[in-house]
């Protein structure tokens, strides 16, 4: 048998693929950042920066060529991750669909779909909307009642309830998300995954304002809307399952790579420089906050090493599961982390806006949003260390009822 | 690029936890360090893990040292498994008389058992003292050897009662048979016992995890199980996250040292601070979590408890390495990272 070596080396090919988005990224990151990508403005300018990425192939470099990509491996994807952030690039209008939805619609699209759906969502002409949550579902997802009938005339679906907290709702095109095709009572087994056009009728959006007080997400109220059937994502009833294939993603690798992380992380270490040697504004006791800033990088590399560890399995063969539950938390408090130090380094000029404060602000959002910290909790609890599952909802029933 | 044990590591510390489950039970650890369990771990390799072939070990490095640590702390092995790595280290790079050959070789053996100090102050005692056949202790840049016989080693009631804990009278290692200047060689050997203690740590937080979620499973309060509690569920999810970032960061340090990597004194005391941290951590949460029943003696939680407290110490605790890590990130030239 083959040892297998320890090789925490990038190969000849992965440090030319970095060279070669380094460069690109130098040459064509907007010198003046751009507008939020929640007013109207911001988001044209970032749906064309989007345009760019994909005519240079960067915007979905781990996607097969046919959809737009270049195939890159995931080493080369995570490279990728580490320079774009690295380099100030903008934020991606797109990420809902490229990171979230878009695992799915390879796993469960069809021919037709795949070709239809993917390439416009690549380069940023149609931008993908979160459907998961409403009023009475949202760590109990399951609960959810937004329903859709059959209409066989038409051959589709007519659906009719409310979904909210959808990210990038106020600008977007177009919806994925899950409702009831059975009944309540059967939970996470009556449920469809589908694709809504928010444009069509029967279809409002109530932008709501977020602590930042840009409108980054929004209400989503369904009259009777018409769906066809070409805009069921795999079969109907199966919508659970299809799904998971992406809150596993949301929650893993994909969404948050670490090079975000990184690019915040070395940016907090110029920050304490540079108010320690008073270049920058900031608190008068910069050496208070040593040990914190020291915490923070330190997290940032731990959560790149566990990543080339998750990555390394994948090649071994093995699958990410419930293990994406330690991920979501550790990336969650870790980016809290950074961004509270950087405001407490700051001082007296951490309440004036700029980016720092934007990204505190965001970071909060983190142990809330893809599943809250205390489900993830839960799940690391009870399905990677084994620990009985706690009686649900009054009377020990799963949840009807309520 | 790949970060994990290699499949040899693996195999090796498969033997290595299959011999400790038989020869090292709770039982066992409570009769304390026994020179017929270090003869058997020899015989697998596991003392001449870092002994150079020629003097009859395996020539293996830090790599396959964590793989081994990490089972010690999960048995709550009383025998100095790390210390014996950085003894051979050590001892394969002082350029001297037959000495140090002679301990290379009884290391190897299973023959002779180390006990080392490499860090802290001049007076501090020295781990596996009152059980070794000879002390290596590092004073400065110089390194003293000598047998224990002739070192007055006195014992010292250290809260790890398997740890061996000894004073020694310097003035007597002062006359000893070695004493070298060896400073680079020092402090790779630190670097070496930094990791090494690290990942035996992280061994220990998945034993004391485990122990846990058992109890939690089979104790029952107000007619359910206690692990059923979030209250519960969530203390010993923050153990398990942290037991689980920390591993790569070890890994990732073995990597460096091995390769003597212009950031491996920071990887070290990087992985110092995360197990450090962990098994903080995991003692807390594991104690409070087996409440009472935790805080006696007959509870097999109290082995790793207190090897915890005293290794999460030992070799710079995670104060120390957070200002080692600063120093060099917040210095003038900060080390390149790796990967």
């Amino acid at each position: 048998m083959l040892a297998q070596v320890t090789d925490l080396i990038f190969s000849a090919t992965e440090e030319d693929f970095r060279r070669e988005i380094r460069d690109w990224l130098a040459r064509h990151v907007p010198r003046q950042a751009l507008p939020s990508m929640d007013t109207p403005d911001g988001f044209a300018a970032h749906q064309r920066w989007e345009r760019q990425l994909y005519d240079a192939r960067w915007a979905v470099a781990s996607w097969p060529v046919e959809y737009g990509g270049r195939d890159a491996s995931l080493i080369e994807w995570l490279i990728f991750e580490e320079e774009y952030w690295r380099s100030g690039a903008p934020g991606r209008v797109s990420q809902n669909g490229i990171f979230l939805f878009a695992p799915a619609v390879f796993a469960y699209g069809t021919e037709e779909q795949k070709r239809r759906i993917l390439p416009p969502m690549a380069a940023g002409d149609e931008i993908w909307v979160q459907g998961w949550s409403e009023p009475e579902a949202g760590s109990d997802l399951a609960a959810l009642r937004s329903r859709a009938v059959r209409d066989e005339q038409r051959a589709g679906w007519r659906l009719t309830g409310q979904k909210t907290w959808s990210s990038r709702g106020t600008h977007g095109h177009r919806m994925f998300g899950l409702f009831r095709t059975g009944t309540r009572a059967e939970r996470h087994h009556g449920l469809t995954y589908f694709m809504v056009d928010l444009a069509a009728d029967g279809v409002t959006v109530r932008p709501i304002r977020q602590l930042d007080g840009e409108p980054g997400f929004a209400e989503v109220f369904l009259d009777d809307v018409f769906v066809p059937d070409a805009d069921v994502l795999g079969e109907p009833g199966q919508g659970w399952r299809v799904a998971m294939s992406t809150t596993g993603d949301e929650r893993g690798l994909s969404l948050r790579s670490p090079g975000r992380f990184l690019a915040a992380a070395e940016r907090l270490v110029r920050l304490y420089r540079r108010v320690s040697a008073g270049e920058e504004p900031g608190t008068g006791t910069p050496n208070a906050f040593r040990d914190a800033v020291v915490d923070a990088w330190m997290r940032a590399e731990a959560y790149r090493l566990y990543t080339f560890r998750t990555v390394t399995r994948l090649g071994d063969g093995k699958s990410i599961g419930p293990e994406s539950s330690l991920n979501k938390v550790f990336w969650s408090e870790l980016d809290l982390n950074l961004h509270a130090t950087a405001q407490r380094l700051l001082g007296p000029w951490a309440e004036i806006g700029g980016p720092w404060l934007d990204g505190y602000l965001f970071s909060l959002a983190g142990p809330i949003y893809a599943g809250t910290n205390e489900i993830q909790r839960n799940v690391i609890a009870e399905r990677l260390l084994g620990l009985p599952k706690e009686p649900k909802g009054m009377n020990g029933e799963k949840g009807v009822g309520r | 690029m790949r970060l994990a044990s290699t499949a040899d590591e693996e195999m090796f510390a498969r033997a290595v936890r299959a011999l400790l489950e038989r020869r090292c039970t709770p039982q066992d650890v409570r009769a304390g360090f026994a020179r017929k369990r270090w003869e058997e771990l020899a015989e697998i390799g596991v003392t001449g893990l870092l002994v150079p072939e020629e003097h009859g070990g395996l020539g293996l490095g830090a790599g396959a040292l964590v793989a081994v640590a990490e089972e010690a702390g999960r048995a709550c092995a009383p025998e100095p498994v790390v210390e014996a790595a950085v003894a051979a280290t050590l001892l394969a790079e002082v350029d001297e008389d037959g000495r140090a050959a002679e301990w290379l070789r009884a290391l190897a053996a299973g023959t002779a058992v180390p006990a080392v100090r490499l860090t802290g102050p001049g007076a501090a005692p020295v781990a596996h003292a009152t059980h070794a056949d000879f002390l290596l202790v590092a004073d400065g840049d110089r390194l003293y050897g000598r047998s224990a016989a002739d070192a007055g080693v006195s014992a010292a009631r250290g809260v790890d009662l398997g740890r061996g804990l000894g004073h020694v009278d310097m003035s007597m290692l002062l006359d000893g048979p070695l004493a070298v200047r060896q400073e680079r060689a020092v402090s790779r050997a630190a670097r070496l016992g930094t990791v090494g203690a690290a990942a035996d740590l992280l061994g220990a937080v998945r034993a004391m995890l485990d122990l846990t979620v058992s109890h939690a499973r089979q104790r029952h309060q107000f007619g359910r199980p206690i692990g059923s509690y979030q209250a519960v569920k969530h203390q010993l999810a923050d153990v398990l996250i942290a037991v689980e970032f920390a591993q790569p960061v070890v890994l990732r340090a073995a990597f460096s040292h091995d390769h003597d990597l212009p950031s491996a004194g920071r990887d070290a005391a990087m992985a110092k601070v995360f197990a450090s941290d962990a098994a903080d951590l995991a003692g807390r949460s594991c104690l409070q979590v087996h409440g009472a029943i935790g805080y006696t003696e007959e509870c097999d939680l109290a082995l790793w408890l207190r090897r915890v407290w005293a290794l999460s110490a030992a070799w710079g605790d995670a104060a120390h390495h957070r200002a080692v890590v600063a120093a060099d990130l917040l210095g003038p030239a900060p080390a390149p990272p790796c990967p």
